[in-house]
């Protein structure tokens, strides 16, 4: 099919895009990369009646780390920008990771980091590394700029506290504390696929190697990207070895509300879910003991 | 903020200037508006790869553009690929070679995709190019063909230094 008329803005700069977005209402939709939108659009699910392209606003691009090692990445910077970042490869390797399991090396060369946060997929694995990371999300409309952390950001299926008004305009990554390691794990049947079970582990050890704080987050887990505090609490004071890495992946799994479908049942993922776990507990303790 | 949009493009080497809706799908302005057939249409939301086309050197999915998203940027379609009439470029014959195609619907865009793969990757492993062709769909060959030429075409780029 094709997408239903709608009226088409180049925005030449950022406040002429939320000054548009603030006039044309929930109907407009931002363009950024397009990916998730168009699709929806080509079958008539969406119908926006107004596009703001935002492709022309080459400074909203941008990959950097900051002063303090954050790492601000903003709403124009595409997946494929942000898998060969080397400011991204080198203090925050598990983006990496998870944005190569992003669909395939045509969509990522269109698709944009924020663009894929403020459509809130919980299938997606990006809106689960950025739960793990901590990440904090810039939204900006024409009364002016605020921030949201990740945890309170993804409030259901492809629904988000941004308001109609507002754009996603940059993320911020904080700097890994010393002695963290990191890892971004999935299962899908084929390579550019849907996870069927999906973690991002953070684990930062002790000067005796023990767990002093442990994140995991999960995508294709329920109506948002879950993160399983409880469970990756049992984890502190605690050696990670196999056995306690099993455990924690048991107790997370058991939270997650994964949907059933055709390639697996629920309760099939929810095993995934606790594999995969213990797996990236396992290689992001032995990554943050060579850190 | 306009109903129809005035589009500059280069396609293939060739400037062009269109007045189009701005709902126009680039796979369909190829299509209809500048009679390039060879970008087949075949799911149209971006899962099927057929429609894989170049801008400024970067495959995508032309059903997951609008074409005034196009304007000032350059496209290669499979139209461009062969160096002229009676010539195959040198991915096409390697494709020929293996028998890499039987109806050849998705054969336009996965040799958009691989020359851009190609072009990155000079040295692929049989991993990095089944995953890059995870990205088309082809409901033929079973897909050995089609890496075996991309491997043999590898090859020959390697040792010619020629453009895919």
């Amino acid at each position: 099919m094709k997408p239903a008329p709608f009226q088409y803005l180049k925005a030449r700069s950022l406040e002429e895009a939320l000054a548009a977005k603030a006039a044309l209402g929930d109907d407009a939709r931002f363009l950024a990369g397009g990916q998730s939108l168009i699709p929806t659009m080509n079958f008539r699910m969406a119908q926006p009646t107004a596009l703001v392209d935002l492709n022309g606003l080459t400074g909203l691009a941008g990959i950097a780390e900051q002063p303090d090692g954050t790492i601000g990445i903003g709403a124009l910077a595409r997946h494929r920008d942000v898998e060969r970042s080397a400011v991204i490869a080198r203090w925050q390797p598990m983006l990496v990771e998870a944005v190569r399991e992003v669909a395939h090396p045509q969509i990522r060369a269109r698709g944009t980091l924020c663009g894929n946060l403020a459509h809130a997929d919980p299938m997606s694995e990006l809106p689960a590394v950025m739960l793990a990371l901590g990440a904090r999300l810039t939204a900006q409309s024409v009364s002016g700029q605020r921030m949201i952390a990740a945890q309170d950001f993804f409030r259901g299926v492809f629904t988000t506290a941004l308001s109609a008004e507002e754009m996603l305009v940059h993320v911020a990554v904080p700097p890994l504390q010393a002695g963290t390691g990191t890892c971004f794990l999935e299962l899908a049947r084929r390579k550019g696929d849907y996870a069927m079970a999906g973690v991002a582990a953070v684990v930062t050890l002790d000067d005796r190697r023990l767990c002093r704080s442990a994140r995991l987050a999960y995508c294709a887990a329920g109506e948002t990207p879950v993160l399983a505090e409880p469970a990756a609490g049992l984890l502190v004071g605690a050696v990670i070895d196999a056995d306690s890495a099993a455990a924690v992946g048991t107790a997370a799994a058991e939270v997650l509300a994964p949907t059933g479908d055709v390639q697996a049942g629920a309760d099939y993922k929810r095993h995934l879910a606790a594999v995969l776990t213990k797996r990236a507990l396992l290689a992001a303790a032995d990554r943050a003991r060579g850190a | 903020m306009d109903s129809l949009y005035t589009l500059t493009t280069t396609v293939n080497g060739r400037i062009h200037t269109r007045v189009v809706e701005p709902r126009m799908l680039l796979s369909d302005f190829l299509r209809e508006d500048l009679a390039l057939t060879g970008t087949h249409v075949g799911c149209e939301h971006g899962v099927c790869g057929a429609c894989t086309v170049l801008v400024d050197g970067v495959a995508v999915r032309s059903c997951l553009m609008f074409a005034p998203q196009v304007d000032g940027c350059a496209v290669e379609t499979v139209e461009g690929l062969a160096p002229g009439p009676d010539r195959l470029s040198l991915l096409q014959e390697a494709f020929r070679e293996t028998h890499a195609l039987q109806c050849g619907f998705c054969t336009p865009g996965i040799l958009m995709t691989i020359k851009a793969f190609l072009a990155e990757t000079p040295d692929p492993s049989e991993t990095e190019i089944r995953e890059t062709l995870g990205g088309t769909l082809c409901r033929c060959t079973g897909y050995q063909a089609i890496v075996a030429a991309v491997t043999l075409a590898a090859a020959r780029l390697r040792t010619q230094g020629a453009s895919p």
